[in-house]
């Protein structure tokens, strides 16, 4: 099994919060890879840090054994054209149709003539099944619908890899479901490498083929969702059965007892 | 082409921001669209050029004929030295003439007036060319001089009509 | 010591604000120019702050036009010293109200307006996806709203300050009865074109730059949450107006 992505020994902190203490973890090529945790974890930060955006504060990001983080910005944007990431609010560009929300890629990394892009872009809204609504301005579009057409955005020019980040978080389930066989058929017939990052643990672990579970700045456990189903440590189990105090407490850690506190 | 009313609108907005230019230019300004202002140079020495200014206007009558082009001091004589840019079409003017510093009102702008000599070819008397010296010079009125004057002769006469008491 | 301290803390904060500001402008505009791609988003971005700033520079300026009039006639008519009216207000509007008020009305309308939309496509994280998308939001969106600003606020000076002459000329000459030549002809004496109008571009074009680089920054660097836009949009009309005037007074003193 080749890798895509390879992190490092991997520590990240904003102002004294520490997100990631030493976490290491690989992406294997073609498949599709959960990162699941409770929110607050910093999962979309991982996001941003496999993308550039961010700069960890020790260990390395390699890409197709590329370092992310030594590239200069021109090597970065270079480097950015193989991946594409779906936002969590969609993102959507609120000036422009779907229609042209999904040929800005195209338009911006391509040369080609409008019949090409047209051509190009009806067959990415075919894929998602919005090939109805091009014509349709982003407020138009309901949550589920955003996402679907910044789905197709991101497939625009055909990535490699594509970072989902909290792509079911407030949808509803036929949404859901709909997005679920989406990715999972993105992954198939195009091949790409997927991470999903999420806490919709039911939907994630149909389609997964690896899941990291994240707690602390640490990677708690892994393996594929048969694995993690059997497991046994306490922590995974609270995690997937959704059990609302365990390991992971239900509280946010304080200095004081509530008692000193009032 | 495709017509594009974005395009065509902000064409309107830079060619109304041109033409505001223009405007401000030719109708506020006066700037004048004479591109053959060929001028020839002449100097003068003064005693005391005053407050005249660069670009003061060198007039005839009341009528402008070219511009203060430099003022400094003659290292030598160390005395002030006025250049005029004087335009070409201007060019029959007597080395007779006199330049004098005046001033346009009370409390206006100096400027240079020109009083045009004679014309004498007997007397040696030439039309004024580049570089030329005009040596017919009247310096400006300087206000505290002005009043020293006039308070010297208040000053005398009243000693005189003492006397006569 | 907890005063020095703080004024310390707030230094080093004011500091890094400009250097990230230097550092987002010098990236937005330093490299190679893509025309061709960046031209129809030039003149979009000319049409939202350029055209539609128009209104409300165009009536401004025919009301101070028009106060200056009526004020300057007021007085100058005591001195009986009607004829030079037409110097007052040229003078006036071109030297200093022109450039100074187009640009306080510019960062109002303009500058408030870029803020918002810069702030608001980052809390919708429009600016992470382009950078995602390996397309540079500095190039694709702020430099071409940069250029814009840069030259529309000039071209609304010119606007402006036409305008506010012919105002003032329509209450001096045709409502209060100053004669018509001696107006113009008083004008035409005082405003140096290579003085005057020029020194009015100039400070045109700075107040340019100073106004669309400080919206430009506030709405790239703001929080993005509802009172974070609310609050740099509240910035960027603030500091580009305390700008504006400071600037105003060095370019002055500098130049006249």
């Amino acid at each position: 099994m080749t890798s895509l992505i390879d992190v490092k020994n991997l520590t990240f902190s904003y102002g004294i919060r520490k997100i990631y203490d030493n976490l290491s973890l690989t992406i294997p090529k073609g498949k599709i890879t959960a990162i699941l945790g409770p929110s607050g974890t910093g999962k979309t930060t991982l996001l941003k840090i496999i993308g550039g955006q961010l700069k960890p504060d020790l260990g390395e990001v390699l890409y197709d054994n590329i370092n992310v983080h030594r590239l200069n910005r021109a090597d970065l944007y270079e480097l950015r054209t193989r991946m594409s990431m779906l936002f969590q609010s969609g993102a959507l560009f609120t000036e422009m149709s779907v229609f042209d929300n999904v040929a800005f890629p195209i338009r911006e990394h391509t040369d080609l003539p409008e019949e090409i892009i047209r051509i190009m872009v009806l067959m990415k809204l075919e894929a998602v099944g919005l090939r109805g609504a091009a014509s349709l301005m982003p407020q138009e579009l309901s949550g589920g619908m955003a996402r679907r057409a910044a789905l197709a955005r991101s497939i625009a020019l055909d990535p490699e890899l594509i970072m989902y980040d909290e792509p079911f978080a407030g949808q509803d389930p036929i949404t859901m479901a709909v997005l679920v066989k989406l990715i999972k058929h993105l992954n198939e017939t195009l091949g790409v490498t997927s991470i999903i990052v999420t806490h919709d643990v039911t939907e994630v672990m149909s389609i997964a083929d690896y899941i990291y579970i994240l707690s602390e700045g640490k990677v708690i456990s892994s393996g594929t969702p048969e694995e993690l189903k059997k497991s046994r440590e306490p922590q995974v189990k609270q995690f997937i059965n959704g059990e609302f105090d365990g390991p992971v407490p239900f509280n946010y850690p304080t200095e004081k007892t509530y008692l000193q506190d009032l | 082409m495709k017509f594009n009313k974005l395009e065509f609108i902000v064409g309107c907005f830079v060619l109304a921001g041109i033409i505001a230019g223009v405007i401000l230019a030719l109708n506020v300004a006066g700037l004048t669209l004479n591109f053959n202002q060929d001028t020839y140079k002449v100097k003068g020495y003064f005693d005391n050029v005053g407050s005249l200014k660069l670009r003061a206007p060198v007039k005839i009558g009341g009528v402008v004929i070219g511009r203060v082009s430099n003022i400094y001091v003659d290292p030598e004589k160390l005395t002030p030295v006025v250049e005029m840019e004087i335009q070409v079409n201007y060019n029959n003017l007597s080395s007779d003439s006199k330049a004098s510093i005046l001033t346009a009102g009370l409390i206006g702008e100096q400027y240079i007036g020109i009083t045009p000599g004679f014309y004498d070819e007997d007397l040696g008397s030439t039309y004024l060319k580049d570089g030329d010296v005009l040596s017919d010079t009247g310096s400006a009125i300087v206000l505290e001089d002005l009043i020293g004057k006039f308070l010297y002769s208040l000053q005398s006469s009243g000693d005189d009509s003492a006397k006569k008491e | 010591m907890g005063l020095i301290n703080s004024l310390g803390r707030w230094g080093v904060k004011k500091l890094s604000s400009l250097g990230r500001a230097t550092i987002m402008l010098f990236y937005s505009l330093v490299g190679k120019p893509q025309f061709r791609k960046n031209f129809a988003q030039f003149v979009e971005q000319l049409y939202v702050v350029g055209v539609q700033s128009i209104s409300i520079i165009v009536v401004s300026g025919l009301f101070i036009g028009m106060v200056l009039g009526l004020q300057g006639f007021n007085v100058l008519v005591d001195f009986m010293a009607e004829g030079a009216l037409g110097q007052l207000v040229a003078l006036s509007i071109i030297r200093e109200l022109g450039p100074v008020v187009a640009a306080l009305l510019f960062a109002g309308r303009a500058g408030s307006a870029l803020t918002a939309e810069i702030g608001l496509k980052k809390a919708t994280e429009q600016l992470t996806s382009l950078e995602m998308m390996a397309v540079d939001p500095l190039r694709r969106v702020i430099a071409p709203r940069f250029w814009a600003g840069f030259v529309s606020l000039p071209l609304l000076t010119l606007i402006f300050t036409v305008v506010g002459i012919y105002g003032g000329k329509l209450v001096g000459v045709d409502w209060l009865g100053v004669d018509d030549g001696i107006f113009w002809s008083g004008m035409r004496a005082s405003i140096v074109f290579s003085d005057d109008i020029l020194m009015c571009l100039i400070k045109s074009f700075v107040f340019a730059i100073v106004v669309t680089w400080i919206a430009l920054f506030n709405g790239y660097d703001l929080i993005p949450t509802s009172s974070g836009i609310s609050k740099a949009t509240t910035n960027t009309v603030v500091q580009s107006s305390l700008a504006i005037l400071g600037l105003d007074f060095v370019l002055t003193a500098v130049m006249f």
